[in-house]
């Protein structure tokens, strides 16, 4: 079975560490962390991705410029895109996913919801 | 020899294959036939010797129903450990739900406590305090008070959602601040209240040794936030012993250093 790769793109370390926590229960699965916007560009620009997990209030560049890239980018369309973010209200939810993010989490996360979205999302890639 | 010559030749042939087919057919049925009528003969003729005399009759139908019951008993054990089987897997279910649950509660616990340990720079220990409060507990107005080296009072040294001045002082006495810091515990009120600056739904005292080190005055949740979970009662403990170690070391740290530096500065002045 071929290796899913997840980046997770997000400025708080304690939350990358507690995301990586979760998805290391899953098997066959490399994890890659970013700490903004423009990191998580960087990285899916020259690595190959399944999915991107992606927190909305960043520095540099926040989540909602990284979706728009990512989604604008013939080569980089399959990726599917999990949204992080505090942001809980209505129309936060609604632009993230117009710009073309996948599923839309509010924080606190739970972990369980977390993990069974990913191995939705990786079970039907693609789905951009 | 002509085409209609061929079709009729071609036609004689798929007669004489559908034909055999035919009789193969028959021949099946001619079998199986002779066997059922054995197997009925056989029947028959257990039947006719068990009614020769009421004893053998009686015997054999006591047979038959011994073999009933034998199987209903065992048609009924079946089926009750089946549904043992059910309920221990319905129990199963449920445990390993309640473990996953408690497996993922003790993450965010052992990441709260490891992040805040992480450092032993005072600001960097207050943004680690400030992301779990936002990121676990999922607060969207808070304040984070620090003691004063000279003067002893508790003043906000970071806050989110207000600006530090807004937020109240924690020398007012009567309010949940000072009922916290009294107990020494964390205290909740109402988390469905609208948010009110004068009056936080969390206080948790940062307290060493008796003596406050800081308090964490959560004023709003964030909105897709309703309550408070057994984990979160959980974290607010953890930042209460955690956070308030860390911003101790972190204080005292920082201490030494300044004083390791004005000794290095007498050194060397005195070298000179």
């Amino acid at each position: 079975m071929d290796r899913k790769r997840i980046l997770i793109v997000e400025d708080s370390p304690t939350m990358r560490q507690l995301l990586m926590f979760a998805l290391r229960r899953l098997e066959d699965v490399d994890i890659v962390e970013a700490q903004d916007g423009m990191d998580g560009l960087r990285k899916v620009s020259s690595d190959h991705f399944d999915l991107a997990l992606i927190d909305i209030n960043m520095p540099v560049m926040d989540g909602l410029k990284l979706i728009s890239l990512i989604r604008g980018e013939d080569s980089l369309r399959d990726i599917s895109i999990v949204v992080i973010t505090t942001e809980g209200a209505k129309e936060d939810r609604e632009r993230a996913l117009s710009l073309g993010a996948n599923e839309y989490l509010t924080k606190p996360i739970q972990a369980n919801r977390v993990l069974a979205i990913v191995k939705d999302l990786l079970k039907d890639e693609p789905k951009a | 020899m002509s085409s209609h010559r061929k079709d009729l030749f071609k036609n004689g042939e798929e007669f004489l294959q559908l034909f055999s087919q035919g009789a193969e057919f028959t021949k099946e049925l001619l079998v199986e036939n002779e066997r059922l009528r054995a197997s009925l003969a056989a029947l028959e003729q257990k039947q006719t010797d068990a009614s020769k005399t009421p004893e053998e009759w009686n015997k054999y139908r006591h047979e038959l129903q011994a073999r009933l019951q034998d199987l209903e008993e065992e048609c009924e054990s079946v089926r009750m450990r089946l549904q043992q089987a059910e309920e221990e897997n319905q129990q199963f279910a449920a445990r390993y739900l309640e473990i996953e649950e408690e497996n993922n509660n003790l993450a965010n616990l052992y990441v709260a406590s490891y992040q805040l340990h992480s450092t032993l720079d005072l600001d960097e220990v207050l943004n680690i305090i400030v992301e779990i409060v936002i990121n676990l507990i999922g607060a969207e107005v808070f304040a984070v008070y620090l003691q004063d080296g000279d003067s002893g009072r508790l003043d906000v040294a970071v806050s989110e959602g207000a600006e530090p001045s807004e937020f109240p002082s924690c020398s007012e006495p009567g309010g949940i601040i000072a009922k916290s810091l009294e107990t020494a515990e964390p205290l909740c009120g109402d988390p469905t209240q609208p948010p009110n600056l004068e009056q936080p739904i969390v206080c948790i005292p940062l307290i060493i040794q008796n003596r406050p080190v800081g308090l964490i005055g959560i004023f709003a949740l964030l909105q897709q936030k309703d309550g408070f979970s057994a984990l979160d009662h959980e974290l607010f403990s953890v930042m209460g012993g955690h956070a308030s170690t860390a911003l101790f070391a972190a204080r005292l740290y920082s201490q030494s250093e300044r004083k390791l530096n004005t000794i290095q500065g007498f050194i060397d002045l005195l070298a000179k």
